[in-house]
Formats: structure tokens, sequence, C-alpha cells
């Protein structure tokens, strides 16, 4: 079944005809993956989102309308999966594919989509689809400034916030150069990620949109013939810092588990996530003191959203389009923006809700350390994908060889 | 041995043509190094690549010159024992004796009490002295129903009354037999005992 | 001959190609793309890829690092491996160091990496027992320690996990030097131990562990587990940068990849071709120090303290880092600087375990299936080789070493495309055979000197009673050699279980065990459930040690001729 916007959009629009005529098709693709093994590629590294995911699997399984098994191959690394795509296509294999469904975002969907691996388009004829926030959050259907085109179906929202512990850091700088000016006057207790790691990438974006002239430049692809002029400010703000990181910017922490493993320890005394509840659900787990709280910077922060899409050589599509619409299930969506199973921020329009739905997400708790929309703050969008490829090149070129 | 000549390259290490009748010992006798382990290597069948053997071995008029050992029948005693230390006394002692044979348990409990060992069957070899393994060692050899025995330095390890009491043993069960043997040795006592021709291994009769 | 008889004698040739094919054809697959010829990068073939290589700012530090890390490693190790060899043998600490072997050579490199990273990092165990009282520190000092840009974590990492490795290798090899006989010679002589050792055994021991010692060399040269987590990262070891490159999304750097992989193989040659001179000039002043008569009793006294010194660092680091392990699998909120966490809880173990039960039945499984297959090749080769006389040329012995030598890196992904192209889609059984021939020669390795040194009388013996070569192997043989048999079983379980890079790849993610998961958990940096993974990691191969030993004790514990009782 495949649907052009244009198509979706009428239905979408005559709503009285919607529901019958997905529900004919999705019934042929909940047919077809009725006792489907649907392998969800995803990273393995958080033990919360690994649960989760399982939850999703039980789901699946125990709704007797679907009727489909949900194995979660735990990666290092989402270009893992990708890797093996690629791998798969060269030796020839264009069916029953080892991949079902990638969480996947930014450049990966990048790269797969520019080499035809992925399937589509899908996300906008699931059933839920309709329930997803569209306008209020453009991000769902912007990927890195990339449009979706239905390739790819969101599931959760991110915006980087910072974390600090109270008991050590009454106050946290609020903006860029109040950040610098803190780094600069406590050498070693901020680090961010080793680039090419997103959280670290994000981290440099962040920096990037605060100190260019011109930020709508970001939303296009890189001018190679301004680039140079442009991005100077950036290298000065991290040349100003990089002596007053954690370890003088000699060594950085792998990723984002990683930085937050530094806050932890007390190693350093602002870290930051891609995602507004970690603080919450980690105190919640125990492993950061009830101390910890968040902040945004003045003016936002940048956010973007995660996605699952299926290869093109997929062996089990239809049981992986019916795990890309169980995710936009209100009640999944509920439980991942609970603080204490993972706190991500929903894709779904509360106002599309009914009110049952509503009230799910309506008796969350906000979490000790999480912001409330409104502190979050607006949500800055992704630059495009060149930028961050462009940057971490010269980032490695700059700071990746110290010694 | 029908003109048995065993050469390492030029040298010739053995060069034995000798008729052993059914109860006679032949003793052969030199130094170390002086290729009476060659020698024994060729009659079972174990030389190395290295050395090249012509002439035949004969027994009871049957060419097995070109048999692997086990297919040879000829028993062989070593300076040491060489009791498998992972089996009982009655396993190694049903290892020798041929399959097939009915009242296995019986065979091995009456050749014990033959040689005075009677109810060792379930023993640890390695709990055994050093008479007591030699005599184990040679019922072995036995059961397995030979048809020549050869004997490596078999007493050298053993004081000297043990080594009396053991080498008549050993001599009479053969004769007893009608057994051929050849006795590879370095010690004067044991080559009178055997009572036979004794010879280097080049074959030079010695005077003892 | 029977058709048995010819099966056995092909058993060798058979075995070779097993292990030799793959690593070659995937080596080929791999480097395919360093000239160019790739489908999917759009230019011809040429160069480029080296060229892109050689602009990497940090191909120099990278290089460097591998060179200095692997070699320092692996001499550190030998002379570690070696020294408690010379110190303690023939002394009652021997048995206690062949005690303990087993279990440190059972820890998985992931495991040992993470354990050694918590205990020496600045927020880690030394510094929170230190702390505050006599270091001072309220919060954790901004020391770069781990991840060092010289790779002295890393090569500490790799001497912990090498030394019990090579130890194994020395003692398999040590009763056909005759130590113990020219050991009481030379001190009969007046020299001291390790004077002693070197001039008297160390000759002939090095001859049989020649191979094993280049084995440790190359992997330690080309090591990405340890590297990614002790080492540094600006830039990272050639090895770890191959990785990261060969996972790109964007696939731009494939070529690039490829390209450093040739780069990482020319190295181990090299390095091995210089570890080869070494050699020859450590012979030269051994023969010198041996004619000159210096008897060194004095020197003696000073180093045989340094290296036992030596030789427990390592193996403490290593023991106490994966208590630490250990005890953040059941810690509750634990913020420096305490020693030890407020509370235990079991809520880790609790929620890990579904996961861990399913991860270790596979882990066990691949292992059991491995090992067997490689055990049988084994035997059949070493029962060939007595039975025809075979005599294993040199080129034969660096045909089954290859697995070892070529980088993982280098001919891995070359062989998930040959796999894929033959239908092999990340099955089970296509894990379970990569595993195998990484376990083989590991397993040949631990095997074949106890086989080849078995007391060739007893064969004639049996022979000589009527025994057939079949009789003599299964009812002789075998028997006899069921320690160093359940002992080489044991080393090929430990090495399957720790097999990451090959069960990821070949098994498309889909094959998930205690490793993989453990290498994914350990990116997201929670200590708590990658202790549990560790220590589970690192419990499987324990048990087979533990059973290794313990076995031939229980079957043969009446029997003293066999050593147990």
């Amino acid at each position: 079944m495949r649907l052009t916007r244009r198509q979706f959009g009428l239905i979408a629009g005559a709503s009285l005809l919607a529901p019958r005529a997905m529900a004919q098709d999705w019934s042929a693709v909940t047919d077809a993956a009725r006792g489907q093994t649907v392998y969800w590629h995803a990273w393995g590294g958080d033990p919360k989102i690994n649960d989760f995911i399982a939850f999703v699997g039980a789901q699946a399984q125990a709704q007797a309308r679907y009727g489909v098994t949900l194995e979660h191959v735990k990666l290092a690394s989402t270009a893992d999966a990708v890797a093996r795509v690629l791998a798969e296509r060269d030796a020839g294999q264009t069916s029953g594919g080892a991949v079902d469904l990638i969480w996947i975002n930014g450049e990966n969907f990048a790269a797969m989509k520019a080499q035809r691996l992925l399937l589509g388009p899908f996300a906008e004829s699931l059933p839920n689809w309709p329930l997803v926030d569209v306008a209020g959050k453009p991000a769902v259907v912007t990927d890195f400034t990339l449009p979706t085109m239905g390739y790819e179906s969101p599931w959760a929202l991110a915006q980087l916030v910072f974390e600090y512990d109270t008991a050590r850091l009454p106050t946290p700088p609020r903006s860029l150069a109040e950040m610098q000016r803190w780094i600069t006057e406590h050498p070693g207790r901020f680090a961010y990620p080793q680039p090419p790691d997103y959280l670290g990438a994000t981290f440099l974006k962040q920096v990037l949109h605060g100190v260019i002239g011109d930020p709508t430049l970001l939303q296009s692809p890189v001018d190679e013939a301004v680039y140079e002029a442009t991005v100077v400010p950036l290298w000065s703000f991290l040349d100003g810092i990089h002596p007053a990181l954690w370890r003088e910017g000699r060594a950085f922490p792998a990723n984002e588990p990683a930085l937050g493993q530094l806050l932890a320890d007390g190693e350093i005394d602002i870290s930051f996530a891609f995602n507004p509840g970690r603080a919450s659900a980690e105190i919640a787990a125990g492993n950061l003191p009830d101390t910890v709280r968040t902040f945004v910077l003045d003016g936002g922060t940048i956010g973007n959203a995660s996605f699952v899409a299926i290869p093109f050589n997929a062996a089990n599509r239809e049981g992986a389009q019916v795990i890309a619409n169980l995710i936009l299930d209100p009640a999944v969506q509920a439980r991942a923006q609970d603080p204490a199973v993972l706190g991500f921020q929903t894709v779904l329009d509360m106002a599309a809700l009914t009110a049952e739905d509503r009230a799910r997400f309506d008796a969350l708790a906000l979490g000790v350390a999480t912001l409330s929309p409104t502190e979050l703050g607006p949500v800055l969008l992704e630059p495009h994908a060149s930028w961050m490829t462009r940057i971490n090149q010269d980032w490695i070129a700059r700071y990746g060889t110290v010694q | 041995m029908q003109k048995v000549v065993i050469r390492q390259g030029d040298t010739v290490l053995v060069a034995l043509d000798a008729r052993v009748a059914p109860g006679q010992v032949l003793t052969v006798m030199g130094a170390s190094g002086s290729g009476k382990s060659t020698l024994l290597a060729g009659l079972i069948g174990t030389l190395p690549r290295s050395f090249a053997m012509t002439g035949r071995i004969l027994l009871d008029g049957t060419d097995v010159t070109m048999r692997p050992t086990r297919a040879r029948r000829i028993g062989i005693l070593f300076q040491d024992d060489v009791l498998f230390p992972h089996l009982s006394v009655g396993g190694n002692l049903g290892f020798g004796l041929p399959p097939g044979i009915p009242d296995r348990a019986a065979r091995i409990d009456a050749g014990l009490a033959e040689m005075g060992l009677a109810g060792f069957a379930p023993r640890d070899p390695a709990t055994l002295s050093g008479g007591q393994r030699a005599r184990v060692a040679l019922l072995r050899a036995l059961l397995a129903e030979p048809r020549a025995l050869l004997l490596d330095e078999p007493f050298s390890r053993l004081d000297t009354d043990l080594r009396e009491q053991v080498r008549s043993l050993v001599f009479a069960q053969a004769r007893a037999r009608g057994l051929p043997l050849v006795l590879v040795t370095h010690d004067a006592d044991d080559a009178r005992a055997a009572a036979g021709p004794v010879v280097t291994p080049l074959g030079l009769p010695v005077a003892l | 001959m029977t058709v048995g008889d010819r099966l056995l004698r092909l058993a060798p040739g058979v075995t070779l190609c097993l292990l030799a094919v793959p690593v070659l054809a995937g080596l080929a697959g791999t480097l395919a793309p360093a000239f160019g010829i790739d489908p999917l990068s759009g230019r011809g073939a040429g160069l480029s890829a080296f060229a892109d290589l050689w602009d990497w700012p940090g191909l120099r530090a990278a290089v460097w690092l591998s060179v200095t890390s692997g070699v320092g490693s692996s001499l550190l190790a030998l002379v570690i491996s070696l020294g408690v060899v010379a110190t303690l043998i023939g002394r009652p600490g021997f048995a206690t160091v062949q005690r303990l072997l087993s279990p440190l050579l059972a820890v998985p490199h992931a495991a040992a990496a993470l354990g050694l990273a918590f205990l020496i990092a600045p927020s880690g165990w030394i510094a929170r027992i230190l702390s505050p009282w006599a270091t001072g520190w309220t919060q954790p000092p901004d020391l770069l320690i781990l991840n060092d840009p010289a790779g002295l974590a890393l090569t500490l990492g790799l001497v912990a996990k090498e030394t019990p490795f090579l130890l194994l290798m020395i003692l398999a090899a040590l009763p056909q030097t005759d130590a113990d006989r020219r050991l009481t010679v030379a001190a009969s002589l007046g020299y001291g131990r390790v004077s002693a050792f070197a001039l008297t055994v160390l000759p002939a021991l090095y001859a049989q562990l020649r191979l094993p010692v280049y084995a440790v060399i190359a992997y330690a040269m080309t090591a990405v587990e340890m590297a990614m987590i002790l080492g540094p990262t600006l830039p990272p070891s050639l090895s770890v940068q191959v990785v990261l490159w060969a996972t790109e999304p964007n696939l731009a750097h494939r070529g690039t990849a490829a390209a450093a992989a040739l780069v990482q193989v020319a190295l181990v040659i090299a390095a091995l071709g210089l570890w080869r001179l070494g050699e020859a000039v450590g012979r030269s002043l051994l023969c010198h120090a041996a004619r000159s008569g210096w008897r060194a009793a004095r020197a003696d006294l000073a180093l045989q303290p340094l290296l036992l010194g030596l030789a427990l660092a390592p193996a403490l680091a290593l023991t106490a880092g994966l208590a630490g392990l250990a005890v953040w699998s059941v810690a509750g909120p634990w913020t420096f600087p305490e020693a030890l966490p407020d509370t235990l809880t079991l809520q880790t173990w609790s929620r890990a375990a579904p996961g861990l039960w399913q991860a270790a039945t596979t882990s066990l499984t691949l292992a059991l299936a491995a090992t067997l297959a490689a055990l049988a090749l084994v035997l059949a080769c070493l029962e060939a080789e007595h039975r025809f006389g075979l005599n294993p040329s040199a080129t034969v012995l660096w045909l089954l070493y290859l697995p070892l030598i070529v980088p993982q890196v280098a001919f891995l992904p070359g062989l998930q495309m040959l796999a894929l192209s033959a239908g092999a889609q990340g099955g089970w059984g296509a894990v379970a055979a990569v595993h195998g021939v990484f376990v083989l020669p590991y397993v040949f390795l631990s095997l074949s000197a106890p086989w080849r040194a078995w007391d060739g009388r007893i064969a004639v013996q049996g022979a000589a009673l009527g025994a057939s070569p079949r009789r003599i192997f299964w009812q002789l043989r075998l028997p006899i050699l069921l320690a160093p048999v359940l002992t080489a079983a044991a080393v090929g379980l430990a090495v399957s279980v720790g097999q990451y890079l090959p069960t990821l790849l070949i098994g498309g993610g889909r094959v998930e065990t205690l490793t993989t998961e453990a290498v994914a958990l350990s990116s997201g940096g929670n200590r708590r459930v990658i202790g549990t993974y560790a220590l589970l990691q690192m419990a499987l191969p324990a048990v087979g040690f533990a059973l290794a030993l313990a076995l031939p004790r229980l079957v043969y514990a009446n029997r003293r001729g066999m050593g147990t009782g």
C-alpha cells in the first residue's frame, strides 16, 4: 500500500472516509504481519531503553490483533545496521534481509535514503499517523532539514538540556557567553563527548547556532564559498574553552552515557543530554543524586525527533509497520514519556487524542529534575546534515590529534 | 631373522642372521648406542623413517616383515613396565587379552593367581611394587598370546634379589609356552641366565 | 587403507583449508576497496584511498600507538611470564600460579578492560579508597590516567590479559625442555635461578613459544575492544580507527578503512620482522653470557622479587577491577569518594536476569559447538600426524596461526560479504563456524604439546598386544590425555565466549551473546549492568576450566599414575 502525501492529505481531510479506506489496506498489512518476527536494530547502550523496547515487544505479541514477535538487536552503533543493509545490497540480497526496523535519524537516515536503502513511503499511511502533531512539532517530518517523505516514522522527541548538581553548583550559566566564562573560571569541570559522537556534534551545533551571525544559513546545505568565514566564531569559542576542559581537552568522553557517568562520579559539574527527562530517570534509578537539576540556554536549544525506518529488503516489512504503528499508540507514547520509564517527549498532538488518552499524559509526574514544556523554551531546528559532517571533519583535523 | 640389516645413512647398526627355536633365548649384548633398541624397533615394526631395513623376519615360517606392529603378534617387555596408568591392573590385563575370549575376568584372575598376585585385579598399578609391576607386565604380554617375546632390558630397574626371581619367571613362562625369546641387555648376568647364544647387534658372538 | 584411514589422512589438509580459506578470502574482500575496487565509491581503481589515509593528521600517532602498545605489552608480558616460571619453578608457589592461571585466562578482554578502567580512573576505586583521608580529594582530580595519549593504560590492560595466556603456553611447553634436570645441573654449577633458567631452559623453551608470542603481538597491535575502552581517542589506535571508518554512516571512508586495514597488516608483519631480529640479538647475548660463565647469583636475589612484583601488579589489578565490577552490579547509590556503595541491592541483577539468561544460553551453545568441532579436527590432525608420520612444516604452522595473526578488522568485513553471497544469512551455524576459525588454533596450541609429548612406548606396547591404531587412540591415548584434552576444550570455550567482532558481523547482530551485549552496554557506561554481563561472561569460561580440572581428578580418583591423586 503506497500513498502519496497528496492522497494522504485527501484522506485525512475527508475524516469520515479515512478510517474505512485505511482499515481495508491496513488489515492486509496486519494479516501478513501475523506470526512474523521483527528484528529491530536499535542502539543497546541504555538498559532503560532496552526495557522499553522489550515492553513494546510484549505489547505486539500480547495484543491478539497483531501476533508479532519483536526481537531487539542491540547495537553499539546504529551505523552497524546501516553497514549490514549495505553489505546485503552489495551481495545482491534484495529480499529477506536481516534488518526489519532501524532506530534512525540524521546522518544515517540521509545516507540510507540517498543510497535508496529504505522502504517507503509508509509512515503517513499508518493508522495512528493522524495523531502525530505535524503542525506543532515540525521536527517529526523534518529530519535535519531533510523532509522525511514518509520514509521514516517518528517515535520520540528530544531536546538538548544541560544537567548540573545544585549541591556543587547553585546557579548555572544561562547563556553561551556565561558558559564560556564559567568554563574558563572552573578548569577541568566541563566536558563534551568527542565528535563525531552525536551528542558531541550537537553541542558544536548549539554553539554554532549561538555564535553565527545568521542562523538561517544552517537550514541550507553548507556553502563552501562562505563556510570558512562562517565558522570562525565557532573555532574561536572552542579554542577559548579547550584548555579549561576536563583533562585539558586531551581526552573526551565517548558519548552521552559516558558524559553522564562523569557527572555521576563528580568528575565534572555540568553535563548535558539529548533528553529532557534523562536526569529525572537517572535519579529515579539511583544513578544520580537527587540534587541534580536541568536547565536550557536563553534563546533555546537544539531538538529533533527519533524515527524508525524499514530497509528496502526487510524480510518482515509488514510486521515492522505494525511495530512502527504500535509505537505511536497513545498508551505506548505515554509510557515513553513517563520519567520513571524513559522521559522522552511524545510526538503526538494532545488535541487529537481522546479524553481518556489525554488523561494518561496528564497523569504523568514531570520528574524532580525535568523542566515543564514552557520552561524548556523554544526548540532550535537541526541544521542541514552537511553542517554536521563538515564540522565533525574540521573538528577532527583541528583537535583530533593532540599528541 | 634372515639377513636383517638396518642402516641409518651409510652406517650399519644391525646385521643379524639368526634362528631362535621355541623356548630358546637369543641374547643381544652391547653398550648403549650400539643398535640394540634399533634392532627391537625393527623386530616389532616401529623403525623411524630415517632407518632402512633389509632382510626378513619369519615367525613359525610366516613372513611378518611388512606387517604392522599389531598384526605381528610379537610381545615386548620394556625396561620400565609401561603399565597403562589410567587403567586398573585388571584393565591392563584385559587390554592384552584378545577380544572374543569368554570368561575374561576368570582368565585374568587365574593369570594373576599363577603369578602370585591373586586378587590384584582392581588395584591401581601405581600402588604396586617394582616386582609386582614387572609380573603384571609379563602376564599382560602373555595373555595377548604372542608367538615371540622381546625383552628390552626388562630387569635392569629391579634390585638384585627381585631381578633373579622375575628373570627366572619370565624364562620359565616363555619356555613353558614354547615362545622364542630375544633378550636385549648390557648385563652379563642376564645373558648368562638366558643360557642361549649371545651376539652383538652386528651378529658377532660374545664371550661371557 | 580403510575409508576411515583415508579420511584421517585428509584431516590436516581439510583443517588448514577450513582455517586459511575464510581468512584469505575475507582479506581479499575487505582489501579490494583499498585499491578503489568498490561498486559504491564510484571511483575507478587506484590509490586515492591511500592518499586519503596519508592526509589523515592522526596517522603517525595512531601507527606509533599500535606499535608501542602492541610490541611493548607483548615484551612485558613475555618477560613477566618467563620471570614467574624461572622464579617459582620447583617451589610450592608454582602450583598456586597454575591454579590462578585458568580463571585469569578466562576473563574476556572487554570485561578485563572495563574492570581496569573503573579501578584506575581518577574517580575509580583506588582514588575512592585513598580519598579523602590520604589524598585530600573530595572530588575526583582532573588527571589523565585513563585514555592517556601514550597508551599506558592500554598497555597495562594488554599485559594483564596476555601474561596468563603466555604462562599457559610456557607450562605446556615446559615438560619437553627437560627443565628440572637442566636447572638442577645449572644450580649445582653455582648458577642463580633466573640465570640458570635463561641459559639452560629458555633456548629450548622459546623455540616452542615462538608462534604463540607472534599471535600475542599480532593481537595486541590490533585489539579493538580493549583499545576502545582503555586507549587514547585523539587519535585512537589504528585498529579502532579502522572500525570507526568502516562503520561511518556516509560510506565515504570505506576505502580509507580498507587502506588502513592493509597498513595494519603491513605493520604487524614489520613488527614481527623486527621482533625476529630481536630474537637473534637475544640469542647471541644469551650465548655470550653462557660462554662467559657469569653465574649472576647475586643479581638473582634482586631479580626474583622484582619479577614477582612485576607479575603481581597486573594480576592484582585485574582481580581488583573485576571485584569492582562485582560490587557495582549490586550497588545502590555510590558517589565519590565513598569507598563502598551506601546500600547493596539485587535490583540490577533481577532486571537483567531474562536478558542475561538468554545471552548466556546462546554463548554456551555457540561455544560448545565451535569447541567440539575444533577439538575433533585437532585430534584428527594430531592422530594423522602421529599415524602417518607427517611432520608439519613451518608453512603449515603459519597457516594454522593465520586467523590469530591477520587482524580481525582486516578480514571479517570481507568474510561477511562472502557469507551473504553464499546465502549463509547470519545464522547461528555461520557464527559457530567463524568462532571455530578462532577457536581451533588455540585448541591446537594448547593440545599439541602434551599430545606429542605422550610416552610413545605406551602405543608400542599396545600395538605389541595386538591393539589396532583405532583402539590405541580411543582406549589408551585419549583417556590418558583426558586432562590436556579437557583443558584445550576449556581454552576453546573461553575463546569462543570472548568473540565480539565475528559474532556481530557474521551474525548480522541477531546472534546475541554475553560479549556482544556487554560491549553494546559498555558504550552506555552503566557500570551496574556492565558488571552483571562482565561477571557472567567471565563465569562461563571459568566453569569450563573448573570442570577441566575436576573431571580428570574425579575419573582417575584412584589412579596415582595419572598424577591426580
